[in-house]
């Protein structure tokens, strides 16, 4: 479904990505793991239009979309999740929703804001609330909940786990796994090896801006020395 | 009673223009954070097409169509500016996009005096309102309060687009995280034709409006745009109602100030506005963190160096040309390189703030026309010899800035453009307002050298001396310790804060230091022409200032230096035109989107040792990766 293969991407004169590859097949949940710097939010940015990468292709749905402009790609279908979550903090939960909504794409059960709050019931109480003066693990939620109302096939998700509390990453792993009922694909970024492995199929582990391990999850916790080395686990 | 009551709804019926014009800029600057000058063209555009409109559409069915057509005409022309002038140049950084919106000034002024000739227009009554009516006994114009109804209507209408549509809620989101809503699938592209679209349509409905009451003349544009700059100020940049309420504010002081204060209304209004930003920086509804928006921050600089061996020789070359010019040219000759010269030290005092201390000054001319004045009030009251008043002007002007100087620095980017704009432009008018001092629009004249300097060459030497050294002590400077420190404050004022500079302190003495060295550019001036007229103070002149340094490149000391000169020699060239201002205008605009860097940033690219720069406008990579942070 999404292929990027060989991306290479710059801030400036500084090179980050070298060479990055991977893909995540249809309705797949793909962990993209690694510390902090390793290219995470470089890999996405670069997927979604943010960063143009200089080199390198990225294939979505057998398009090739790299260099075209992030409005555009959000159309296609992919959904953006950005780290800092950079919600609208002026608006309200309800208008946050509408920024985020796009019309459903042929047989897909289309998301409304209704159907999201039962996903994310904290969500429900505080429609009318502005959305700067909500919690960091209900912002979190919110960001989630707006890229959904685009209706998309795909969902880069970077670091939903961070900076939020043990009981709130809990229901936030159970709606990713929803999502994925839905058949909805997800690649993931994380740091929090635990929390990938509740609900990732594969994962991949990149460092220093190239992919070092791809396998599944248990590949991975049998290699405590890779992880240490990749991971600092 | 009755009397209070009349003036206070004169008040907002001036409010009412005021308020469609403020709000039009702030949602444009919100979303696009493009501070639009030319945004009082467009209301000057809409009193104009509204003007001929209203006298082909009869009755008053024709007369309020006539202005909705209007709002959608220049809304159309907006659009259009949008498209060729601004969409190039989103990415560069926002001085460039100040100075291409110059260049839309110049163009809109001889467009509409080519299409409505130089007289002032006076606008049709409007059908129906064209009476007054007693309230408390006081006759009022119908037509205020219609005014104030079509202000309160365009303010819930406004209300209702923002909170109640789509397209609203997308340009409020915009307005805060503009990338993340084209994340999510919406094409800023259109977002903000959209929205260029909206701004312009409320100008010129404000123009179209307040035709029957003001009518339409070539002043409208900057007259409106210093006032609005004033309401954005004080209501908060993005706010609507805080637009409002600064457009109703301003309007009453200046209503009930004529009756307090009759000279002194624009007095009253800066001391107003310099409360409330001493007090609430960010003005009365504006966001705290929208003062703190930072400019430049796509200019990647270079490191400056002292000059090496080669550009001391061409700096050598070009005095020792300058001190032959008497020989071998004629009186004309001389006067001319004299002006080059004195802009010369014009434009290097406005660089060292800009080019080294990140300050776009927007008013810089109030320094330059302010030691002007301090040079030829000293002539004509005291009796002062031009010696001592070419060493005192620039000492008043310098002055003069620290004052002004003084709330400025508390404000960045495009906000201490508009109030260095907004002070430039009450000391113009205290200039003009204060007759007896200064003579008001008539000047003073007579202000010539001391006797051993009265002849053209030999005063020649005088300004070459006087302006070379000038130029030369803002090189020095910026060379010394306070130099990088104000290089420091330019590129980061937090980290300069952490390695203990006093980013206001340093700021606010450079731009002291700057004005005073406009101060003696002006005091050259003055005795160089014989006599000096407010248009010295005038916010065209510190957009000559602006023009001449940005045609030069900010990024390079020698930058002011050839900026001025090709200045001067275009302004020269080109004034034989009737419609000179619409080809400079086209110029502005033209060198703004071809070569950002001005003419050394051309020199140095063709010269093939452009490397040691990084272009304004960097890769794609870099500037998409500065807007994600
Ligand atoms: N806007 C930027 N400009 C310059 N360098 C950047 C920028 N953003 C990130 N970097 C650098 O790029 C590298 C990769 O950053 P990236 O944000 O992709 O890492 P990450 O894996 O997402 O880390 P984290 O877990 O901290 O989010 C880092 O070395 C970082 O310093
Ligand atoms: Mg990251």
């Amino acid at each position: 479904m999404l292929e990027v293969a060989d991306l290479n991407s710059f801030y400036g004169g500084a090179h980050i990505l070298h060479g990055v590859s991977l893909d995540v097949g249809q309705g797949e949940v793909v962990a993209l793991l690694g510390r902090n710097g390793a290219g995470k939010s470089t890999t996405m940015k670069s997927i979604m239009g943010l960063v143009r990468p200089r080199s390198g292709t990225v294939t979505f749905e057998g398009q090739a979309i790299a260099g075209r402009p992030a409005y555009r790609i959000a159309r296609l279908g992919l959904g953006y999740v950005p780290e800092d979550r950079r919600i609208f903090t002026d608006l309200t939960v309800l208008e946050n929703l509408e920024v985020g909504c796009r019309a459903a794409r042929g047989t897909q059960r289309a998301w409304t804001s209704e159907r999201l709050f039962e996903l994310f019931p904290n969500l429900a109480e505080r429609r009318s609330a502005r959305a700067g003066a909500m919690s960091g693990g209900e912002q979190q939620m919110l960001t989630i909940a707006r890229t959904l109302m685009g209706n998309p096939k795909l969902v880069l998700l970077d670091e939903p786990s961070e900076g939020i509390s043990p009981l709130i990453v809990e229901q936030m792993a159970f709606a990713i796994r929803q999502l994925k009922a839905e058949g909805i694909a997800i690649l993931l970024s994380e740091q929090n090896l635990h929390f990938a492995m509740l609900i990732a199929d594969r994962v991949q582990v990149i460092e220093g801006g190239r992919i070092q391990f791809h396998g599944t999850a248990e590949e991975l916790s049998n290699q405590p020395k890779l992880r240490e080395e990749l991971l600092a686990l | 009673m009755g009397f209070f009551v009349a003036q206070l709804l004169t008040g907002m019926a001036n409010a009412g223009a005021l308020f469609l014009v403020a709000s039009g800029l702030s949602i444009i600057f919100g979303v696009t954070r493009v501070v639009n000058f030319a945004h009082g063209s467009f209301y000057m555009l809409g009193a104009y097409i509204a003007y001929t409109l209203m006298s082909h559409l009869p009755g008053a069915i024709g007369f309020w169509s006539a202005i909705v057509l209007t709002g959608i005409a220049v809304g159309l022309i907006g659009l259009l500016v949008e498209i060729v002038v601004l969409k190039p140049i989103y990415r560069a950084p926002e001085l460039y996009q100040l100075v291409a919106t110059f260049g839309v000034i110049l163009v809109i002024q001889d467009a509409v005096r080519y299409v409505w000739g130089p007289e002032d227009l006076i606008g049709p009554r409007a059908p129906g309102f064209g009476g007054v009516v007693s309230i408390f006994g006081q006759s009022v114009p119908t037509y205020d309060l219609v005014l104030i109804a079509l202000s309160l209507v365009v303010l819930a209408a406004l209300w209702a687009l923002f909170n109640k549509t789509r397209i609203g809620v997308l340009i409020r989101a915009a307005t805060q995280d503009r990338e993340m809503v084209g994340a999510l699938g919406v094409n800023q592209t259109l977002l903000f034709s959209a929205v260029f679209f909206l701004g312009s349509f409320l100008a010129g409905i404000g123009g179209a409006a307040q035709l029957p009451k003001g009518g339409a003349d070539l002043t409208m544009d900057l007259n409106i745009i210093t006032a609005v700059f004033v309401v954005v100020v004080i209501g908060g940049m993005g706010s609507i109602f805080g637009a409002f309420m600064a457009s109703v504010l301003i309007s009453e002081l200046q209503v009930f100030g004529v009756q307090l204060l009759p000279q002194s209304t624009l007095v009253l209004m800066f001391v107003v506005m310099a409360i409330i930003l001493v007090v609430r920086p960010q003005g009365l509804f504006g966001r705290p963190d929208a003062a703190v928006y930072q400019g430049n921050s796509a200019m990647v600089p270079k490191p400056l160096k002292p000059l090496g061996l080669a550009g001391k020789l061409v700096g050598a070359a070009i005095l020792a040309f300058l001190a032959f010019i008497p020989f071998y040219g004629d009186n004309f000759l001389v006067f001319l390189f004299s002006d080059i010269i004195i802009f010369c030290l014009f434009a290097a005092s406005l660089h060292f703030i800009l080019g080294i201390g990140g300050m776009a000054s927007f008013g810089h001319a109030a320094y330059y026309g302010g030691g002007a004045y301090v040079a030829a009030l000293l002539v004509q009251y005291l009796q002062t010899p031009m010696e001592l008043a070419i060493v005192l002007a620039p000492l008043g002007a310098g002055f003069l800035a620290l004052i002004i100087g003084w709330f400025c620095v508390r404000l960045s980017g495009v906000y201490f453009a508009m109030l260095t704009l907004a002070f430039a432009q009450v000391v113009w008018s205290v200039v003009v307002q204060w007759t007896s001092l200064t003579g008001g629009t008539d000047g003073i004249l007579n202000i010539w050298p001391s006797d051993w300097a009265s002849d053209p060459s030999v005063f020649y030497y005088v300004v070459l001396v006087v302006g070379a050294g000038g130029i030369i002590a803002l090189r020095a400077m910026a060379h010394t310790p306070f130099g990088y420190a104000l290089r420091g404050t330019r590129d980061s004022s937090l980290r300069a804060e952490a390695i203990g500079i006093h980013v206001r302190r340093v700021q606010l003495l450079a731009f002291a230091f700057a004005g005073a060295m406009a101060g003696l550019a002006g005091a050259l001036f003055v005795f160089a022409k014989g006599s000096i007229f407010p248009t010295e103070l005038a916010i065209s002149r510190s957009f000559d200032a602006l023009i001449m340094v940005f045609f030069g490149g900010v990024q390079s000391l020698g930058g002011p230096i050839a900026g001025a000169s090709v200045f001067t020699l275009l302004q020269d060239w080109l004034s034989d035109f009737t419609y000179w201002q619409l080809l400079l205008g086209v110029a502005i605009i033209a060198v703004v989107i071809l070569s950002p860097r001005g003419i050394t940033g051309l020199l140095e690219t063709t010269g093939r040792i452009g490397d040691r720069f990084r272009t304004a406008t960097g890769s794609n990579a870099e500037v998409a990766g500065k807007e994600a942070r």
